[in-house]
């Protein structure tokens, strides 16, 4: 009987990787998970549609831009998805940045302290305004849009107090300036990348050996081979083309290497997939956004659950205004605000995370970050104004919330 | 269905005299009842009769008023979910409570991970999972990290069946089981549940359907407006005897007598 449910080496050795693979996808798929295919697809067309029609989209210096235009609402949109995998809404993140925006600049600035103990403060201050959101959801339960929209009122007050009724604080402090502005140096480029990729592969290769070990069913070997040199592949061309000299006038200034946001982003990206895939507390978000009562009665304490993805989503949101406060150089009370929490809740959405709560995953939010780059930043360069840059933002989210409710019903009536 | 008939060493969950109210509302009237190892034992009885209150009691989902609760003879207080839990008693309610974006290692395992350090020992749960599932001679699932929502009706009851028999449970409280399955898959899960008791198990099986009872069930426990009616032999009852005690408390010589109201046992 083991040999039906566990080892099943005949299917796993027949098959070329590719179709194991996709064979595999359409299986979630079936589940009512798009997962992230959809998000790569558009962000791969998007790309070549404005690199046909404004050639200078694929241009380096508009690549590097790219990614620290969309840092921000990509850190405060990684924050969200542990709140959306609740089924759950934070509309407070984009003023939480804010707010945590503005406590980094006046201790920064007016207190004089130092760079490190001002991020401690910001951290701290959404970390507070986490658990606050997250108790009051919880404990009143009040429904978790209407307490964020509150939060989204009241943070928007408390960022023009903090900053005397809307003055504009400038930063200077070079390590804060630095972490939108600068660029890792290549050879600690490379250094990261070839960490990055030998660490998936002994990650995937381990896995693979172990599983094989212990006779349960796996991924072939060649799918993993397929995965770390794709991964290796895609990650090499990035690090490449950002390496290259994007000054025009390199003998004035050099630029080159990958903004430093780029291996922020990343380690974010790996500490939580970690954490959301291999630790019960993730296991636990999972449960909860899935079944609250299954949760419930096997013992998992939703409430704290519940609290601690708020406080996590809004220190998250703290980082985000660090970064938007690093690249503007400046906070003013409009920081984090207009389009910011809409565009970050969309990047998770675009991503494949579903606002049913349950399917998400971290890459979600830098994949969907990256299409709503794109389509700014291409759009932008094309000549269009904001109006209609708003309308296709829109109408794509639209799109992938569609894709989201329909896949969801697909699994409903097919069970 | 006659594995247990050489093994009588005493019930292993035996209730006296339990009584339950809601408010002003008395649900349970000194209901006795035993559960027994390496049997089926078919709790029937109309709507409202109390079932569901009576399991919930064993469960520790409700405290029952007055009474015993004896687990293997030993008197026992089982003050809520946890404790029942401790004792080796696990409920599969109706709804089943699983979540349907995990796969079915994950399910059975939630809330009771294992780990080996921070990280989750995914290996071992999986194994373990494969190996409760074939030792149910569970055949219709096809791979264990297969997502619940891709499952039949029938597959989740499997899955949850197996997930309560995982904890090296004692008793398994099965809540209409097969109420919204198909032919086949009743046949499935009814033959899963005889295997559940001729490992060793004391079943309990709520159910409305008598074909279901009387095709896995070793004795029928039939409760009438709250109180037990009859606990009797399936062996010693016809159909019509055990409609007539859920519907009119008695049948013939068996069940509540009329004067005292008092629950007889066969």
């Amino acid at each position: 009987m083991s040999a039906v449910v566990t080892k099943r080496p005949a299917e796993e050795s027949t098959g070329s990787p590719v179709k194991e693979m996709v064979g595999g996808y359409l299986g979630r798929v079936k589940g009512g998970d798009m997962g992230a295919l959809p998000a790569l697809i558009a962000l791969v067309a998007l790309c070549v549609f404005f690199w046909v029609a404004q050639p200078i989209f694929m241009s380096t210096s508009n690549l590097a831009n790219l990614f620290t235009q969309g840092a921000a609402g990509i850190v405060i949109a990684m924050g969200l998805v542990f709140v959306l995998l609740l089924g759950e809404i934070d509309l407070s993140a984009g003023f939480t940045s804010g707010v945590c925006a503005a406590v980094l600049a006046v201790t920064l600035t007016q207190q004089g302290w130092p760079w490190y103990a001002a991020v401690g403060a910001a951290l701290i201050v959404g970390a507070l305004i986490g658990t606050l959101l997250g108790t009051i959801v919880v404990k009143i339960g009040i429904p978790s849009f209407v307490v964020t929209l509150a939060a989204f009122l009241a943070l928007q007050g408390v960022a023009l107090k903090i900053m005397d009724n809307g003055t504009n604080i400038s930063i200077s402090d070079k390590t804060i300036v630095a972490i939108s502005n600068d660029n890792v140096p290549i050879t600690l480029g490379w250094v990261i990348f070839a960490v990055g990729i030998l660490g998936f592969a002994a990650v995937q290769l381990r896995q693979f050996t172990t599983r094989r070990k212990r006779g349960l069913v796996g991924q072939s070997l060649g799918a993993v081979v397929v995965k770390v040199s794709a991964l290796a592949v895609v990650c090499g061309l990035g690090v490449y083309f950002l390496s290259l000299e994007r000054s025009r006038n390199p003998a004035f200034a050099s630029l080159k290497g990958m903004p430093i946001v780029v291996p922020l982003i990343l380690v974010l990206l790996v500490v939580f997939t970690f954490v959301l895939n291999r630790t019960s507390f993730g296991r636990h978000i999972y449960a909860v956004g899935g079944n609250q009562e299954a949760a419930r009665r096997a013992g998992i304490n939703v409430d704290r659950i519940k609290i601690i993805a708020f406080v996590l989503c809004s220190a998250m949101a703290a980082i985000g205004g660090i970064i938007a406060a690093s690249r503007a150089n400046s906070v003013d009370p409009n920081t984090g605000g207009s389009d910011v929490l809409l565009k970050a809740v969309g990047a998770a959405v675009i991503g494949g995370t579903s606002l049913f709560g349950g399917r998400g995953r971290m890459l979600d939010a830098i994949l969907g970050g990256m299409v709503i780059a794109v389509i700014d930043n291409g759009m932008g360069l094309m000549g269009y104004s904001a109006g209609t840059k708003f309308i296709v933002t829109g109408l794509v989210l639209l799109l992938a919330a569609g894709v989201d409710a329909l896949s969801r019903r697909r699994s409903l009536t097919t069970r | 269905m006659t594995a247990s008939e050489n093994q009588v060493p005493g019930p292993v969950i035996e209730l006296r005299g339990i009584d339950k109210s809601f408010g002003p509302v008395q649900v349970l009237h000194g209901v006795d009842f035993e559960v027994h190892a390496g049997e089926v034992t078919a709790l029937v009885g109309d709507n409202g009769a109390g079932k569901s209150t009576l399991v919930k009691c064993i469960g520790g989902i409700h405290p029952i008023d007055s009474g015993d609760y004896l687990f293997e003879g030993k008197p026992v207080h089982v003050g809520g979910p946890r404790d029942a839990a401790a004792l080796g008693v696990e409920i599969v309610y109706q709804d089943l409570a699983l979540a349907d974006n995990l796969d079915i290692v994950q399910n059975m395992f939630l809330g009771r991970e294992k780990k080996s350090g921070l990280i989750l020992d995914e290996y071992a749960m999986e194994e373990l999972a494969a190996q409760t599932l074939a030792g149910l001679s569970v055949r219709t699932v096809k791979s264990v990290r297969q997502q619940v929502s891709s499952l039949s009706g029938g597959q989740r009851q499997t899955v949850a069946i197996a997930k309560a028999v995982l904890w090296n449970s004692k008793v398994v409280i099965l809540d209409e089981p097969t109420a919204a399955l198909g032919v086949a898959q009743t046949q499935q899960v009814l033959e899963l549940v005889r295997r559940l008791a001729d490992k060793g198990l004391a079943v309990v099986l709520i159910s409305h359907n008598m074909n279901d009872v009387f095709a896995v069930s070793d004795r029928i426990a039939a409760l009438y407006l709250g109180k037990m009616a009859a606990q009797v032999k399936t062996r010693d009852v016809t159909h019509a005897q055990v409609v007539e005690l859920i519907t009119a408390g008695r049948s013939g010589d068996l069940g509540i007598a009329q004067a005292n109201g008092n629950g007889a046992k066969a």
